[in-house]
């Protein structure tokens, strides 16, 4: 094989090998850290796996949180006007945390069926709504109201 | 009136941009001087009407101009008039017009600053930049115009701006960013002209190097602007979320990491020039591909507007667009490209390869967890979004990697290293460098194995990069003579290298070492986080000039003596009524201390977050030195030098380079 042959290899298998490190980490990595969308809908229909890691999302319903007041534990009820789930979350809200506003969780169904966010996540500000959570409301009102429609910008 | 005007200069641009991307293009190809002659003054036309409409924009802003639509949705008369200007690119079509501006000014500077480039290659790259240009005047004017009015019914005011962009890290880092991307548009459209007139040389390389490390720097910038704003403003304290906009300006980034090193190749040794060709159509395209995900509305990110499809779907064919073209002009023009140069299988080429290896590799595995979401949720296969453990891990081994190829890269040699003397080239720096990271270690109080990986691999780039100084700079006539003759491109990569250690310890030590702690706290009561006290004193009210706040006192206590008062707030904007936190964070080189308020728990209990971030600074220091370090490398005269060789002989293609590399080559 002639030296140019022999460098063109070098770098052809340096790349595969490089992008079959790539390959592998990636798929080991994410076959671990996908977590799925659920609504309350499938939830409280039982679709949702128990004690996986996964996101929910939809509505926070109106007068359902309830706060502990000597810890920084808060249950609050999330639904998509179809069916709601209870969510107990120990930490800060956002800022735009409220009562009939949209929220995404993540976090863990544990084996009494309430679901566990280790995080929750407000939209940013009072126009925008997260697309999950539009979608969630838009299929469990069934085009009956336009809940979910995103509204207008603005935002950065 | 005015925003009629500003609509009307946007029309004048786009229409000069029609001109400039065919024009000079046609007289490039036909040999018609007095065609491309046109080139420099449609660059210049193009930016003052541009300039103008974002001057225009910002009249609008300034006094208060509601009939703009645009204007009322971003605006309030309360708005301090700082705030009211960076409102400017506040939103979606001015930060559009903001992109636009840049990508003017940068024609206009290649214009400007590329005199002694062969009128042919000049009138290309100006051509290329016209045909962008023209692209995303379309997508203002079509999708996003800024101008448009609310007649008859004008607002009596605005909506207000977004309190979280009214800051001073959120004036600052679109701009810079959009600097950074647009610059790559430069790179782009001399990597088209060369394809185009099968000029793949040396000379070609020299041409887009410092327009590539100019942009990389803005880009470094601006995304460490962006962390450093979501440190304080947005994260509670987080400095990098993997957040897919976040992964957005880091995918260009990193290819754009690859293009610099692999120019740097082509440069100096004329090998790599299809890959190099190559990376620089895939940064612009990782830019242009940012610009879309940011854009469009298919995210959930703070970035995200919910906007209109159409824009999305505009942008996403002009990505198209730009990708087919570009790629098959590629696939026809780059096998033209001859290789001459020889290097060995240990020499600083093939570990520049490996860099690039690791870079794109890199970038490949963002994309893949940024992108894969977004197409299964089009192809609607589900919802599901990948959690920052996935890049964590993924990234993680492939920056201890580069890392470590790093420091042993510096040492090598162009075309052939001999491996024996490499290895005890690199004992030393490798033996202070175990040693310096276990120190670090201990001093940190307890090993962990990924913080060790980190620390050492920031350690051991920081000491190979002063070994190689110390090596080169060694003179006869005395240390400080020796360190004056390096040259300012070399002094460029030195800092480059040591702000991306700087980097490395930051993040590594934070994330290993960093502590948080949310605690529900009452006045009078004492939190501990690490060795630090926090008193909380007392709340009270405070009023701002557009908000009301809940104004909180600290006091951060070590060994009995107070290091801080810190007073963090919960601000109730006026208009809108949107609360914000702001953080107070007690400031150090070697350790931030960080206090935010969270919500009411009930009449005098408050949850608090209370941090100690060791090392966080670093991170943005480490940003700045890099891109210091760019800036360093484009002002080294050589660039001038070879240009003026260039200009001895007009019209020839590239004197200096090739010839030498062919030189090379055969002996």
């Amino acid at each position: 094989m002639n030296p140019i042959r022999k460098k063109r290899l070098t770098i052809v298998l340096f790349l595969l090998v490089g992008i079959g490190v790539a390959v592998g980490l990636t798929t080991y990595a994410l076959r671990q850290n996908i977590n799925l969308f659920y609504d309350p809908s499938q939830i409280a229909a039982g679709e949702a796996p128990v004690d996986v890691r996964i996101r929910a999302g939809g509505m926070v319903e109106e007068g359902s949180v309830v706060r502990d007041p000597e810890s920084l534990k808060v249950v609050f009820r999330v639904t998509d006007f179809n069916a709601s789930v209870p969510v107990e979350y120990v930490g800060i809200l956002p800022d735009l945390f409220a009562e009939g506003q949209g929220v995404v969780a993540m976090g863990k169904i544990n084996g009494r069926g309430r679901f566990v966010a280790d995080q929750v996540l407000a939209k940013h500000d009072e126009n925008y709504m997260p697309p999950e959570v539009a979608d969630a409301l838009e299929k469990a009102s069934k085009g009956q109201n336009k809940a979910g429609e995103t509204a207008q910008p603005e935002s950065y | 009136m005015f925003p009629e005007l500003g609509q009307f200069a946007l029309i004048l641009a786009l229409l000069l941009a029609v001109l400039l991307s065919v024009v000079p293009l046609v007289g490039s190809v036909t040999g018609r001087d007095n065609l491309q002659a046109f080139a420099r003054p449609l660059a210049s036309g193009m930016f003052v009407f541009i300039a103008l409409a974002f001057g225009l924009l910002t009249h609008a802003f300034l006094t208060d101009d509601f009939s703009v639509a645009y204007v009322a949705n971003n605006s309030n008369s309360m708005l301090p008039w700082f705030y009211k200007f960076s409102a400017v690119w506040g939103g979606h079509e001015g930060s559009l017009l903001l992109w636009i501006l840049m990508l003017t000014g940068w024609t206009l500077a290649v214009a400007i600053f590329s005199r002694r480039l062969p009128s042919v290659m000049i009138s290309q790259v100006l051509s290329v930049l016209g045909m962008v240009s023209v692209g995303f005047l379309l997508f203002i004017i079509v999708t996003s115009n800024p101008f448009d009015r609310l007649l008859p019914n004008v607002p009596a005011d605005g909506a207000d701006l977004n309190p979280l962009l009214q800051d001073i890290g959120l004036i600052m880092h679109p701009p810079m960013l959009y600097m950074g991307y647009v610059g790559f548009s430069v790179a782009f459209a001399f990597a088209i002209a060369a394809l185009i007139n099968g000029r793949l040389d040396a000379a070609w390389a020299r041409w887009s190097r410092p327009w590539t490390t100019v942009a990389w720097a803005f880009l470094s910038i601006g995304i460490a602007l962006g962390s450093w704003w979501a440190y304080y403003e947005l994260g509670w304290g987080g400095w990098w979320f993997w957040d897919p906009v976040e992964n957005a300006s880091l995918l260009p980034w990193l290819s754009g990491t690859a293009l610099m090193h692999s120019l740097a190749v082509t440069e100096k040794r004329g090998v790599f020039k299809s890959w190099t060709v190559l990376l620089a159509i895939v940064t612009f395209a990782l830019s242009l591909l940012g610009t879309f995900l940011v854009r469009s509305g298919v995210l959930t990110s703070v970035h995200a507007f919910a906007s209109d499809p159409e824009r999305g779907k505009f942008l996403l064919m002009l990505l198209a667009v730009t990708m087919i073209a570009s790629l098959a002009l590629y696939a026809f023009r780059a096998p033209v490209v001859h290789v001459r140069a020889r290097y060995g299988s240990l020499s600083r080429e093939i570990f520049l390869l490996l860099n690039n290896v690791l870079l794109v590799s890199a970038t490949l595995l963002v994309a893949i967890g940024t992108l894969y979401p977004l197409v299964l949720d089009y192809l609607e296969l589900g919802k599901l979004s990948i959690g920052e453990p996935f890049f964590n891990l993924t990234f993680s081994p492939l920056a201890v990697a580069a890392g470590l190829l790093l420091g042993a890269g510096i040492f090598s040699r162009w075309k052939k290293t001999d491996g024996g003397w490499l290895g005890r080239k690199l004992l030393w720096p490798l033996a202070v460098s175990v040693v310096a990271s276990t120190v670090v270690m201990i001093g940190y109080g307890g090993f962990r194995p990924w913080a060790f990986a980190g620390v050492f691999t920031a350690m051991w780039v920081t000491v190979a990069t002063l070994w190689d100084l110390w090596d080169k700079s060694a003179s006869r006539k005395g240390r400080l003579h020796g360190l004056k003759r390096q040259s300012r491109s070399y002094w460029g990569m030195v800092l480059g290298h040591l702000g991306l250690a700087m980097v490395m310890a930051g993040a590594t030590v934070v994330s290993n070492y960093g502590i948080e702690r949310d605690v529900r706290m009452t006045p009078g009561d004492v939190a501990t986080v690490g060795d630090y006290q926090f008193v909380f004193t007392d709340i009270g009210e405070r009023r701002g000039q557009n908000f009301t706040a809940q104004y909180g006192g600290f006091d951060v206590m070590l060994d009995g003596e107070k290091v801080a008062e810190l007073h963090p707030e919960k601000r109730q904007y006026s208009v809108g009524m949107s609360v914000m936190t702001e953080a107070d964070i007690d400031a150090g080189l070697f350790r931030d201390i960080f206090v935010a308020i969270g919500e009411r728990i009930s009449d005098d209990a408050w949850a608090i977050r209370l941090q100690y971030k060791p090392l966080v600074r670093w991170l943005w220091l480490g940003a700045l030195v890099m891109a210091i370090g760019g800036f360093l490398a484009i002002s080294d005269k050589r660039y001038r030098i070879r240009d003026r060789a260039d200009e001895r002989v007009p019209g020839n293609a590239a004197p200096a380079g090739p010839v030498k590399v062919e030189a090379e080559a055969l002996s």
